[in-house]
């Protein structure tokens, strides 16, 4: 709980820089924009319409869409802070601009005619009358645009910008719900807070005594100020607004990133990963929470410095080789593949598997008598099964089904953390399970074997950005990590079903190596 | 003065004021007068451009006004309409001093202004109150006011008191007849009631489907009207005049 308590206020001030800065720039972009086209009604309503079109995309997808869009322009680091305060303004430019547009048509016509009859210009006109009368439905769109910002926000994490959103994915993926409500309720918190001091304001403006405003208004500045002034000093500074990412540069290697994906076997290599590098000597950063593909990318632009990826999904997402192949030459093919195409070095396999597996319960194993995969497809036209986010629209699914003809009568998304629950309540009768899950011992689950060899080997291992590759401290420090198949998923079980910590779980592991020798490594 | 000659403004393929030709003296007072859609707002309108004529010219002091900028002109001219226009943010004080602020006049000649129009329309102790807070025939005082202050030789007035109750409309009447006078003002004066034209104005125009069908003084209107509209307007003025006097009014 302490733990929770003091990992919080980083977050929650980077979570409000992200905040404030996609609300300053959509503020920024939308009110010059509302005064240049109010007057044309036709052209604000393609505007109003192009910018509801961004808000119907769904917040996580508008944020992931940021990366490669990034990536292509190439300007701005496609990771972290910038993809994130992108999408977050594209979000709030909508209410801004509606309201803003809404505000300035909607000023009484008598007060226009007259100031026009009296002879100001055009831009007086805005200035002396239109934007102090529309000032309170102006005020109103940038209220909805904060409650929603911040809301949004927790969506930052998968691109890897920390925010609250870190304690929600993590606390869910864990099932911590300490964590899970902790950053819930610091959002919602926050997305009140904002909200009353906006609601002054707007209620000042709205007032004749204009100059009243300028009381919650001058709270949110300063608020803003106080953010950004120590954000810098707080832990997560190499994520901070200045966008300070560290890349490549030559000589010895003293920071090291570590990201990781969105499940408990990843927030428990981060930790272990972390307290081996700062055993020998390292400041790290952990970038938990990332996308699965997004944690790649991030490696290759150096973004990422090292984080535990799978041979089987490499070989078939980044390298795109259709069915599976001996374990051998995989994990050969991929470590050239990698060296040669993005420079990242690939350390030798952790030492387990984590394959992706049908599982069933074992009733309907005993039912249907299934063993393999190829028992299942005779039966699949009756059954349903889930799937993490990305299983079905993985080739490595597309393999399983060509090699066995399966088709299930229905299939279904769940977050990886829910999906042995829907197994076990029976909304699905098979699911893609994890090989090293701890679950699948716990909940009796019969892992189905695959005779054609369909599915790649799935050898844990980690990768190296080009910026450590070389670097023999970090090498020998993570070199050096092995982990067993019934040590990764007792680690696995004391998270997911003891609701210990990550750092507890990989405290475990770590004890459960031999003595590090690379504190006598030089740099 | 004012001189509006040939003028002409359409609307699509109809002429909303079709060659309006008048010459304006001086220190007089001409009332528009017409019904809604004949035009005499479009007319008064064009004299300060806030909207462009499609023919004919009006020229002030024998200047061509289109050779004037738009802006500046306004400045140099007093504009009421029927729903004032205050701005609601500022105070009474602050709405007045407006055209000498566009103008830059310095502070103190601003404060001085201020309260001698203030004065002038009889609400001396209403500078720091807000328009929302004042009765309607008190905020067209205002309206009044601000369109006198930086003391202009051409007034032009939409309707100004369209929307006063009888007894607040004939006294402001007076009022704007007063200030007419005293100040040695250039007026026009829109309006839809022949009366209030009658009783105010030097000269009449008469105002029909965007044409003008006839400019006189008010003895000369009822005595000799130039149409049968005319005739017609002048004649329900007159039938209402006898009907009150059937009730035993002098």
């Amino acid at each position: 709980m302490t733990e929770l308590v003091r990992g919080l206020p980083p977050l929650l001030a980077s979570h409000l820089a992200l905040v404030l800065i996609a609300l300053a720039i959509a503020t920024a972009v939308s009110l010059p924009l509302a005064i240049a086209v109010h007057a044309r009604p036709r052209v604000a309503f393609a505007l109003l319409a192009a910018s509801a079109v961004v808000q119907t995309i769904p917040g996580l997808a508008l944020l992931a869409l940021m990366v490669p869009v990034l990536a292509g322009l190439g300007w701005l680091s496609p990771f972290g802070f910038a993809p994130a305060a992108i999408a977050l303004t594209l979000y709030a430019i909508l209410p801004i601009l509606r309201n803003a547009i809404l505000g300035l048509r909607g000023v009484d016509a008598a007060a226009l005619d007259a100031a026009r009859g009296l002879g100001m210009t055009r831009a007086q006109v805005v200035r002396i009358v239109q934007l102090p009368l529309a000032a309170p439905v102006i005020a109103g769109g940038i209220r909805t645009a904060t409650v929603w910002t911040v809301g949004a926000a927790t969506l930052a994490t998968p691109v890897g910008q920390p925010c609250l959103g870190n304690y929600i994915f993590a606390g869910l993926q864990t099932r911590n719900f300490a964590m899970l409500l902790a950053g819930v309720a610091a959002s919602a918190a926050l997305a009140l807070v904002l909200d009353a001091l906006l609601a002054g304001a707007e209620r000042a403006l709205a007032g004749r005594r204009k100059r009243r405003a300028l009381i919650p208004a001058g709270l949110f500045a300063l608020l803003a100020v106080i953010v950004l002034a120590v954000l810098p000093r707080l832990p997560y500074e190499d994520a901070g607004p200045a966008g300070s990412i560290v890349h490549a540069t030559p000589g010895a290697v003293t920071r090291v990133r570590i990201g990781g994906k969105t499940y408990t076997e990843q927030y428990i290599l981060v930790e272990l990963m972390r307290a081996r590098l700062a055993a020998a000597g390292l400041a790290v950063d952990d970038v938990p929470g990332l996308g699965s593909t997004v944690v790649f990318d991030a490696l290759v632009h150096g973004d990422v410095d090292a984080y535990v990826d799978y041979s089987g999904t490499l070989w078939a997402n980044a390298m795109k080789r259709p069915g599976g192949a001996p374990r051998w030459q995989v994990t050969a093919e991929l470590a050239g593949w990698l060296a040669r195409e993005h420079g990242v070095r690939a350390l030798p396999p952790l030492g387990f598997e984590n394959t992706y597996a049908i599982a069933v319960r074992s009733d309907t194993a005993t039912r249907y008598g299934l063993h393999t995969l190829a028992d299942l497809a005779r039966v699949a036209h009756e059954l349903a099964i889930g799937g993490d986010y990305e299983f079905f629209s993985r080739p490595e699914w597309a393999d399983v089904q060509r090699a066995y003809g399966i088709r299930f009568a229905r299939q279904v998304s769940f977050d990886p953390a829910l999906l042995y629950d829907a197994l076990a309540r029976g909304q699905v009768d098979a699911i893609s399970a994890f090989s090293s899950d701890g679950r699948i011992a716990a909940d009796d689950l019969v892992v189905l074997a695959d005779p054609a060899a369909a599915l790649p080997p799935y050898d844990a291992l980690i990768l190296l950005s080009p910026h450590v590759a070389s670097d023999r401290r970090v090498a020998c420090a993570l070199g050096e990590l092995h982990v067993s198949i019934e040590a990764m998923r007792r680690a696995n079980a004391m998270v997911d079903a003891d609701h210990r910590t990550p750092a507890e779980a990989a405290a475990w592991l770590a004890a459960q190596l031999p003595g590090s020798e690379c504190a006598k490594v030089a740099p | 003065m004012i001189e509006l000659d040939a003028l002409g403004k359409r609307y699509g393929d109809s002429w909303a004021v079709r060659d309006v030709r008048a010459t304006i003296a001086r220190g007089e007072l001409v009332a528009i007068v017409g019904e809604s859609g004949s035009g005499k707002t479009t007319l008064l309108r064009m004299i300060n451009r806030l909207i462009e004529p499609d023919a004919g010219a009006v020229r002030i002091d024998g200047k061509d006004v289109r050779a004037r900028d738009p802006v500046a002109l306004r400045r140099s001219i007093g504009y009421v309409i029927q729903h004032v226009g205050l701005l609601p943010h500022l105070t009474i004080g602050d709405n007045v001093a407006m055209v000498p602020r566009l103008l830059g006049w310095p502070r103190a000649e601003i404060d001085g202004r201020v309260g001698e129009l203030l004065a002038l329309v009889g609400l001396p102790e209403h500078r720091e109150r807000f328009p929302e807070q004042l009765s309607g025939g008190q905020r067209q005082r205002v309206g009044i006011a601000r369109a006198l202050a930086a003391r202009p030789e051409v007034l032009l007035l939409d309707e100004p008191l369209g929307a006063l109750d009888p007894i607040t409309r004939a006294s402001l009447q007076r009022e704007l007849a007063r200030l007419h006078r005293e100040l040695g003002l250039t007026s026009i004066l829109v309006t839809h009631d022949l009366l209030e034209a009658l009783a105010l104005a030097d000269r009449v125009a008469v105002m029909l489907r965007g044409e003008l069908r006839q400019l006189a003084p008010p003895a000369e209107l009822v005595r000799a009207p130039a149409d049968d509209y005319v005739a017609q307007l002048v004649g329900m003025v007159r039938t209402q005049g006898e009907q009150l006097r059937a009730f035993g009014a002098p």
